[in-house]
């Protein structure tokens, strides 16, 4: 019989995992050096990005921030003996804050800045609602009439009377509501606040301005440019668009004939045709239908375009959202006796439009990029504005700085756009997957 | 009964606007500025500066025009406008002028209804070539690739030049100036072909200009001027007169610098009649009498003006050539001021 004269009585005590398994080196061994082939593709990678590096970066950093012409900067990098040329800067120090603001006269520019941090504000409430008091939500509605007024300027009648007209038809659908009927009350309260805007609005403002004089600076919109620009045609064009589209969507699955008809034939016809074509209705067609000496200003025309063209696009966002949702929700909403708004209010669109919300997001990163194409009819937005900075003799032949530089500005705001509905997709997951 | 008072209202409305359209003068003078298309950014011609403030040859004819017709040269709005958009701008009535390197020609002029109001700049379409190509002439471009902006007359002038000369040619399209810049540099093409004074400003943008040559040729006629809408002869007029007046001021030595003195009183009687000292000119016209001397005041004469924006002794350098004065073998003349 065999003797074990020794028998382990204790657990051995725990070690280091070896050196080669964890820590940088285990990393490097376990996603890199897997195997040979992984390890050849790893070194030609490398090597792929060393030399994509090496071609670009000496090119970025390149000292030329305060050369003011591109001889300058040629001068600069010519002592620095590059030999693959080098960035110049210059154009950015000098022309940053056209870049960013247009034309926008330099002692108003507060005035941009204050719409865009109110923007935030007025966000917070929509977006983070467990965080901003409901009160807040009070802002939000005052700076949708507000903003317009801080950009453009004139007499803060104006704001405040239109703030007046949705009241107005609000009036006129609880007046109207016992004499004619539901439908012809939707109708009149629809049409009650347009005329008002469209008739009443100019003449009162300017009555209780000769008596008040209360208002800021008029900044015209030709002034507007830059990277202002596109952030405000984007935010407005945005904001309304979400309204629009939604009803646009409710109306495409509506049970009343007409409704359905003509949100199928508005969503089909601005989706049947190029954003850019719109655009040229609006800076050239308009002009002509309008009788001469009618001031219909550009901007605003441009808005409507983007707004509408943005519409049809959430509009069948959100149907994809409404047809993804169970038959059964449908049927529990009316089972439980809510009429059609309480339904859709309550049950159907918060579904639908969580399930739409990749969709709608990407949307509204594609129409803010798609402002860029104003450019091709004259407004100056950054990509307009690159021209206008070429056209200047010290300039002449600068391009990949101003594009980076807008490409920066854009590419920050549309990530942080797509980091945002991620994050609300994560917060409005109820299912616990 | 509501369809007349709709079909009424617009009548009234037409009629006003006619009427509004008719006296551009009134207009511009009620308005207290005057609204100008201008490119959106053409190096010498029209650009802004850093401050947003527009410069350039052709800025200089509105503010000119402004000077004169409501005493400041300030008093410009300037509203950028593409190729595509400068027409229907001018005709709409969005600007009251349209100075932006037009090129005269017949279908504009009777066909989009404008009148020109003179020639501010000959140009012509011409060709850069590098030099190692070793071509002195546009007629051994045989066989070349040209860099050419599409949808422009000078893709016109192009193929009608290379025909005539029994030669071929491969267009390689491109969209803008930049990109024919960076094309042209990175060899897609062995020639550029645009108007010669686009050619000077984009040699002068080159790392080494001396490498590059603009062949003698000049293959179309681009008289480049000013012009207003059919039908308001009194306006046209007077931008049409401005531009003599600064044409005329080069002829006879009025400067921005002498132009104080001189306005006090010469022996030249035609000097005095543009300055407003004698005559009745600014009355004819609907405008106060020294408006020809605050249109000069504006930016200096022609000469002034060109030297200053697209001149010799700026990166651009173009030499006078064909806008030079008559009495120097140009073709600037201006009518007398009779």
């Amino acid at each position: 019989m065999a003797d074990y004269s020794y028998v382990r009585e204790d657990m051995l005590p725990e070690r280091e995992p070896p050196v080669s398994e964890v820590g940088i080196i285990g990393w490097l061994r376990e996603n890199l050096f897997s195997g040979w082939f992984n390890s050849i593709l790893t070194i030609l990678s490398l090597m792929f990005i060393y030399m994509i590096l090496a071609a670009i970066v000496p090119w970025l950093w390149t000292p030329t921030w305060g050369a003011g012409s591109l001889s300058e900067c040629r001068e600069i990098i010519a002592d620095l003996g590059k030999q693959h040329g080098g960035a110049c800067y210059g154009v950015i120090t000098e022309r940053w804050q056209q870049l960013l603001f247009g034309f926008y006269p330099d002692e108003l520019r507060w005035r941009p800045i204050l719409t865009f941090l109110g923007l935030f504000v007025a966000l917070g409430p929509v977006l983070f609602s467990d965080v901003f008091p409901r009160k807040v939500l009070w802002f939000t509605g005052a700076y949708l009439f507000l903003a317009p007024w801080l950009m453009w300027g004139g007499a803060i009648w104006t704001p405040l009377l239109v703030a007046a007209g949705p009241a107005l038809g609000y009036l006129a659908y609880r007046f109207l509501y016992g004499v004619i009927g539901n439908l012809g009350a939707v109708i009149v309260a629809v049409l009650v606040p347009i005329l008002f805007w469209l008739f009443l609005v100019g003449p009162i403002s300017s009555g209780l301005f000769s008596v008040i004089p209360l208002g800021l600076e008029v900044v015209e919109s030709r002034l507007f440019g830059g990277f202002m620009l596109s952030v405000w045609i984007g935010v407005v064009a945005i904001a309304i668009s979400l309204v629009l589209g939604v009803v646009l969507a409710l109306g495409r699955q509506s049970d009343l004939l007409i409704v359905k008809y003509l949100s199928v034939g508005f969503i089909e016809f601005i989706r049947g045709v190029p954003l850019i074509t719109l655009l040229f209705v609006a800076s050239t067609l308009l002009n002509i239908f309008m009788p001469p000496g009618t001031n219909f200003d550009i901007i605003l025309r441009v808005m409507i375009m983007a707004t509408l063209f943005a519409s049809a696009y959430i509009a069948e966002v959100v149907r994809g959202g409404l047809a993804a949702l169970p038959r059964g929700q449908y049927e529990a909403a009316d089972a439980l006796g809510l009429d059609y708004w309480k339904a859709q209010r309550l049950i159907i669109l918060p579904q639908a439009l969580k399930i739409s919300i990749p969709g709608i997001v990407s949307t509204f990163i594609g129409l803010f990029k798609d402002t860029t194409l104003v450019s091709i009819i004259g407004l100056l937005d950054p990509i307009g504005l690159t021209g206008s900075i070429r056209a200047d003799a010290n300039w002449n032949g600068i391009v990949w700085e101003l594009y980076g530089f807008i490409a920066l500005l854009f590419f920050l705001s549309c990530f942080a756009m797509s980091r945002y509905s991620m994050w609300l997709e994560k917060k409005l997951r109820k299912d616990h997957h | 009964m509501k369809t007349s008072v709709f079909l009424g209202a617009l009548t009234a409305a037409g009629m006003m606007a006619g009427a509004a359209s008719a006296a551009t003068l009134d207009d511009v003078q009620a308005r207290g500025s005057l609204k100008c298309g201008a490119n959106s950014g053409l190096t010498g011609f029209a650009a802004p500066d850093a401050n947003g403030r527009w410069e350039g040859f052709d800025v200089a004819v509105c503010r000119a025009v402004a000077a004169a017709v409501l005493g400041d040269p300030e008093a410009v709005e300037f509203v950028p406008t593409t190729p595509k958009t400068r027409f229907t701008a001018l005709a709409s009535g969005e600007v009251d002028i349209l100075s932006r390197n037009t090129t005269w020609t017949l279908t504009r002029d009777v066909d989009l209804k404008f009148t020109f109001a003179g020639v501010n700049y000959y140009d012509g379409q011409g060709f850069i070539v590098p030099k190692a190509l070793g071509v002195s002439s546009a007629k051994e471009l045989d066989g070349a690739t040209v860099c050419i902006q599409t949808g422009t007359t000078t893709e016109l002038n192009l193929a009608d030049f290379f025909r005539t000369n029994n030669i071929s040619y491969e267009p390689v399209p491109i969209e803008t100036n930049a990109e024919a810049q960076q094309q042209y540099l990175a060899g897609a093409c062995d020639t550029y072909t645009t108007d010669a004074s686009g050619l000077a400003a984009t040699r002068a943008s080159f790392e080494t200009p001396t490498d590059h040559a603009i062949l003698p040729e000049i293959i179309s006629k681009e008289p480049l001027g000013p012009l207003v809408r059919h039908g308001d002869d009194e306006w046209a007029d007077i931008v049409r007169w401005t531009l003599n007046a600064l044409i005329a001021a080069e002829e006879f030595g009025i400067t921005s610098t002498n132009i104080e003195e001189l306005s006090n009183g010469t022996d030249n009687p035609e000097i005095n009649r543009i300055l407003g000292t004698e005559g009745t000119m600014g009355e004819m016209l609907g405008l106060e009498a020294d408006w020809a001397m605050k249109a000069i005041m504006a930016n200096g004469n022609y000469g002034e003006i060109f030297e200053k924006n697209i001149g010799e002794s700026t990166p651009i350098g173009l030499a006078r050539g064909l806008n030079a004065q008559w009495k120097d073998g140009g073709l600037l003349y201006a009518p007398p001021f009779r």
